[in-house]
């Protein structure tokens, strides 16, 4: 669907999206305003940096951005009372801030194990715990309620070599998606919550992976690993940030409102094999 | 909505009630040319005059029927984009040790049988693009397909086996590059015309309606038309990475237990 003729049907919404700036989130960013929602964005980099300054100016008037750390507690407080104060409600939040970790397990530090557990599953969890409060009250404006939406992977659905410490935080995501899903409909909360599975995307994050795999010795080139993956799945390429956009659209849309506590995989077929 | 299906053509099975009448309104509404099978012939009538939907009266487990529908679908259009492949029963059905032959040869044949011969067939059509073999097909699956009800073990059974069925056909997709998805659904419990019908003829309509409504975590169940949504979206290019797919719809019935 070309953006031209989108419908805006996130219109009268208001979204927050964490690890706005790059890949994925940024995409959502881009479908929740093409939608007509108003979208506020959070991610590491301060607030006056280049790559802050040169996206917001891309993304426009609808879209604002707040720099936070989703591990920091206090951060998400900043982040949550800044969209009430600019919007005064929430529909649509996007946990989708995320780092990777890979290694043989007798490798990963401490350090490591904390910090990837720290972003990828503290940061949801304080963010969920956050907007819920503003989430559950907006959620009274539409038929489908609000929409929390859990970036986990394919990997939090299956386990890969050297891959422990993401396949634990990816799985621990999807799981407390349906613990909060099946909390929120219990008690008429009307707020959903889903999560995605992506396969292998283009991103900032993918190529970064790849590049550190190089670096170790795993392969010549980043090209190699990208034409296994590729190989390796199904539909035979690389998913992009907006075809994951597009699911986050859907789930943040009415057109789901019966969908919650469910897994939404984007893996190109990776994992039906 | 409109126009994100605008140019592709659509069939949907089991399409003049219920889910499968609502997937045909909302294709239609998204722009779609939809052509849809079944077998109550005055309601698919209303249907067609309402969305400007064709009807063919085809039993989906006759395969020597599905060839003319697939030649008569592409001699109009030109072209076969989407397949809802939604026909089911659970009529004869009953617990392992109550279940008679007729009844699961009949349930077999409709959900599992006429479900492989759609998407064969869909595929078959697909093939026939003028661009080559690209498309997007739809099986409806049900929740039962991972919580199995005692008392329809056939319905149960058919319903796991076309989620097999989905990762097989869009494995070999993917091995032949045919650019076509093939995806499962898993709704909850729906508020069909045929629900209605098995609560009403409870001897207390209002406590079956009460059971029903409390099977899922949210406490109501899902309306026709909150099924189409997520079947126009697989439909839809949008969808363009989405294949060997199981997706649940169940208002959080299966996302595990509710509880104390």
């Amino acid at each position: 669907m070309s953006m031209e003729h989108s419908a805006q049907r996130l219109k009268g919404r208001v979204a927050f999206v964490s690890g706005g700036l790059r890949g994925i989130g940024l995409a959502c960013a881009e479908r929740f305003l093409a939608e007509g929602a108003e979208v506020v964005l959070s991610d590491l980099d301060a607030e006056d940096s280049a790559t802050a300054t040169e996206v917001m100016a891309k993304l426009g008037q609808a879209a604002s951005y707040v720099s936070a750390n989703v591990a920091k507690e206090e951060d998400w407080v900043r982040a949550v009372a800044l969209v009430k104060e600019r919007h005064g409600k929430c529909h649509i939040l996007v946990n989708n801030a995320g780092i990777d970790l890979t290694g043989p397990v007798e490798d990963l530090t401490m350090e490591g194990w904390r910090r990837i557990m720290s972003v990828n599953v503290d940061g949801v969890f304080l963010g969920t715990k956050h907007f819920v409060p503003m989430m559950a009250e907006s959620g009274k404006d539409f038929r489908g309620g609000s929409s929390i939406i859990n970036v986990s992977s394919i990997m939090g659905l299956v386990g890969m070599n050297e891959v422990s410490a993401y396949n634990a935080s990816k799985g621990a995501v999807r799981l407390f998606t349906k613990g909060i899903a099946i909390e929120f409909a219990h008690k008429k909360t009307p707020i959903r919550a889903n999560s995605l599975h992506p396969g292998f995307v283009e991103t900032p994050l993918l190529k970064a992976g790849f590049q550190r795999w190089v670096d170790q010795g795993f392969a010549e080139k980043s090209d190699d690993l990208v034409a296994g993956v590729v190989g390796s799945t199904p539909i035979g390429r690389l998913a992009q940030p907006s075809e994951l956009a597009s699911a986050a659209f859907f789930l943040a849309s009415d057109d789901s409102s019966y969908m919650t506590g469910a897994e939404l995989v984007i893996d190109g077929g990776w994992t039906a094999q | 909505m409109a126009g994100r299906l605008e140019g592709k053509v659509a069939l949907v099975t089991g399409g003049t009630t219920g889910i499968g009448a609502a997937a045909v309104r909302r294709l239609s509404a998204e722009g779609a040319k939809v052509y849809f099978t079944g077998s109550k012939e005055e309601p698919a009538r209303a249907l067609c005059d309402e969305t400007g939907a064709t009807f063919s009266k085809l039993r989906v487990q006759d395969a020597a029927g599905w060839p003319g529908l697939i030649d008569e679908i592409i001699a109009a259009h030109g072209r076969l984009d989407v397949a809802f492949a939604n026909a089911g029963t659970e009529s004869g059905d009953g617990s392992i040790e109550d279940v008679g032959l007729e009844g699961w040869n009949n349930i077999v044949a409709v959900n599992q049988t006429g479900v492989m011969l759609t998407v064969q067939n869909a595929i078959l059509g697909m093939k026939r693009n003028p661009e080559g073999p690209v498309g997007s097909i739809i099986i409806n699956s049900s929740m039962n397909a991972t919580r199995p009800l005692g008392n329809y073990v056939a319905y149960s059974v058919t319903k796991a086996a076309v989620c097999a069925l989905a990762k097989s056909a869009a494995v070999y997709c993917g091995q032949k590059k045919y650019k076509i998805r093939v995806n499962a659904i898993l709704p909850g419990v729906v508020e069909t015309p045929l629900i209605t019908q098995i609560m009403n003829a409870q001897p207390d309509p209002a406590a079956a309606r009460a059971m029903y409504e409390g099977m899922a975590p949210m406490g109501r169940m899902a309306q026709i038309d909150e099924i189409s949504g997520l079947v126009a979206y697989l439909a839809s290019d949008e969808a363009g990475f989405i294949s060997g797919a199981e997706i649940a719809i169940d208002g959080a019935t299966t996302a595990g237990m509710m509880g104390v």
